[in-house]
């Protein structure tokens, strides 16, 4: 077990260099710098100067050094375009405000999606899966933004239960509409997965034996079926992942949440390239420790995997 | 236990198929029976053939241009001179809507001409030809899934375009003209076939693999076809009905990415009417004109739902097998 998480730790070292090799290296193909814009050009000289003291006038393979060594010890430069935040102290103030979006996401996903699940498969083919089937399908095909925009509508314009935007930490009520909003794809996946997973164990010899000893239907489904048919949604893991990062892009900016998503889009139409790639680090990073824990926790719910 | 019933019922077919008055079925004729008997799919089908219909046939629909403005009659609530009313610029909501239903449609099209002219043929020689064909198309597929597509997307689409705004040779000034021209899509189109291929190649690899073990490709070969022989006319037409399903699912993800990247700004340039600009104007107006939201807005959740079920549809028409129930 512990070589097994050793090599996999190993592993993403390579990982990880590609993906940031590939990221700097486009960023640095890219032509343009946040001074090109303005509506008053620079002088040359002054463009000559922020590009020296941003290093820019370095040779590239010099920078790449520096910037990895510097990002070894968590500094991952200055940004382009706030003079008195770094990059690391953008991150930092961000992250845990998506962190904490995220896992309440996460959460109602679990809570929600779940029973939800579990409902449609023992009330297969009745209204209850119907409804659930609608439900599902609505949260895995509409975008973030389609959701939180039309949640904002009805629930603070038209019927004014909370605000259209803001951030105060976890209790709060700012966060209920992009938590939902953010949940509801991961939600329609385990939902999906949990029916169709629990109606393949359902039929199975072993609950029919947990029945005949006269176990109550509550007791044969809890401790019998949900526990074997947990298996298949953990699978989902690194979806759920991709779906919380890729949504809060969205959300963060529609819901005005003090996140890493707006910052990355900020730093993409403001070409702030050194934060851009810091978060793109730090996307890649998370990926990573995340996919290792989903593939870990298999061996929770399945004590016959073995780590090797 | 379902794969035995799904025996059952095709042994039951099979009597009844030799049974007279009822011609041998065909996989198709099959499957198109077990789809017309989905409320869910056929419903969605039919939508989706109007909104076809609707976007080939825009100038004929919409009341009005796309981008015609109309000073005095901004922000209109929806009433009979305009159904859906007017935005900011007082141009008219429905003839939005209509025209950019055209962009999702073509976002669409493209992704499917993606998957076959791409994902199928990488897929099969990945897996027909194996060794480091197999390895460098496997790894890249590996690379490229390891990451969130959206931000790929994003990533490589900032890159693209501040390459095409100041063009260091002839080519990328071409192709930047050709991006202008498109409003934008041609760069949406790039970076959707970097990612849209994906799965597709990953499936069809995988089905080659296992149906070129299978006994009547060894026919094949003994009676002398070629490889190509053996490609095209063996192994494609097995991996046909699970590339319709993957495709068909494909779509709306497709639409989806050009719908947040112009809702981002990073797609179709206004003032061409990507539903996706349309909901992020919607968005900047929604608390005073919450109608200029709702329209795109449910316009393109309903889009992606019915593709979606005519995804589940298809699945279970072509695969009885698969299905769950």
């Amino acid at each position: 077990m512990i070589t097994y998480i050793l090599r996999r730790l190993l592993w993403m070292v390579p990982s990880l260099v590609v993906v940031f090799t590939l990221t700097f290296a486009l960023v640095h193909a890219t032509p343009g710098s946040p001074w090109d814009e303005s509506e008053k050009p620079l002088p040359d000289a002054v463009k000559a100067n922020l590009a020296k003291q941003y290093h820019l006038d370095d040779p590239l393979p010099k920078q790449y050094v520096d910037y990895l060594a510097n990002a070894l010890h968590g500094d991952l430069g200055p940004s382009y375009r706030s003079a008195e935040r770094s990059v690391s102290e953008i991150i930092g103030a961000t992250l845990p405000v998506s962190l904490q979006l995220g896992l309440a996401s996460v959460l109602f996903a679990l809570v929600f999606g779940l029973p939800l699940g579990v409902l449609a498969a023992l009330r297969r083919n009745t209204w209850v899966d119907h409804l659930s089937s609608l439900i599902t399908v609505t949260g895995i095909s509409t975008p973030p933004f389609v959701r939180i925009s039309l949640l904002i509508v009805a629930f603070s314009i038209a019927l004014p239960l909370f605000p259209t935007g803001g951030w105060n930490g976890l209790l709060d009520g700012r966060i209920v509409l992009p938590t939902i909003a953010l949940g509801l794809g991961p939600a329609a996946l385990f939902a999906r997965y949990m029916r169709s997973s629990l109606l393949e164990v359902l039929p199975l010899d072993f609950m029919r034996t947990a029945r005949a000893k006269g176990l109550a239907e509550t007791a044969v489904v809890v401790r019998h079926a949900l526990k074997n048919s947990l298996i298949p949604v953990v699978t989902v893991a690194g979806v759920t992942l991709t779906n919380v990062i890729t949504g809060a892009f969205f959300i963060e900016r529609i819901y005005s949440v003090p996140g890493i998503g707006r910052q990355f889009i900020d730093s993409v139409s403001g070409r702030d390239y050194p934060l851009l790639l810091g978060i793109v680090l730090v996307f890649a990073l998370l990926i990573s420790v995340m996919n290792l824990l989903a593939d870990l926790s298999y061996g929770l719910f399945d004590p016959r995997i073995r780590y090797r | 236990m379902t794969v035995v019933r799904a025996t059952q019922a095709d042994a039951a077919r099979g009597l009844a198929g030799s049974a007279p008055g009822r011609p041998p079925a065909s996989l198709w004729g099959d499957a198109w029976r077990r789809l017309s008997r989905n409320r869910a799919a056929v419903l969605s089908l039919v939508f989706l053939t109007g909104l076809i219909a609707v976007s080939l046939a825009a100038g004929l629909v919409a009341p009005y241009a796309y981008d015609q403005q109309d000073l005095d009659a901004t922000d209109l609530a929806p009433s009979a001179a305009h159904l859906f009313g007017t935005d900011g610029l007082g141009r008219d909501e429905l003839s939005r809507l209509v025209y950019g239903s055209r962009i999702s449609l073509a976002v669409a099209f493209v992704d499917v001409l993606i998957v076959v002219l791409v994902g199928v043929p990488l897929g099969l020689i990945a897996g027909f030809v194996g060794r480091w064909a197999d390895t460098v198309i496997m790894r890249t597929v590996d690379v490229l899934f390891a990451f969130p597509s959206l931000l790929l997307v994003i990533v490589v689409i900032t890159y693209l375009r501040a390459v095409l705004e100041l063009p260091q040779t002839d080519l990328l000034a071409a192709v930047g003209a050709a991006d202008k021209l498109t409003g934008g899509l041609l760069g949406v189109f790039i970076a959707l076939a970097l990612v849209s291929w994906l799965t597709v190649a990953r499936l069809v690899r995988g089905q080659v693999l296992s149906l070129k073990e299978r006994e009547f490709i060894e026919a094949a070969r003994m009676i002398g076809a070629r490889d190509r022989r053996i490609m095209l006319r063996h192994l494609l037409p097995n991996t046909l009905a699970p590339v319709i399903v993957a495709a068909t699912f494909g779509i709306p993800g497709a639409i989806a990415t050009e719908a947040g990247l112009s809702f981002l700004g990073l797609g179709v340039r206004p003032p061409l009417p990507s539903w996706g600009i349309l909901i992020a104007e919607g968005v900047r107006t929604m608390r005073a004109f919450p109608h200029e939201l709702i329209y795109p807005a449910g316009a393109l959740a309903l889009t992606l739902i019915c593709f979606n079920f005519l995804g589940d549809g298809l699945r279970d028409a072509l695969d009885p097998k698969l299905k769950a129930d």
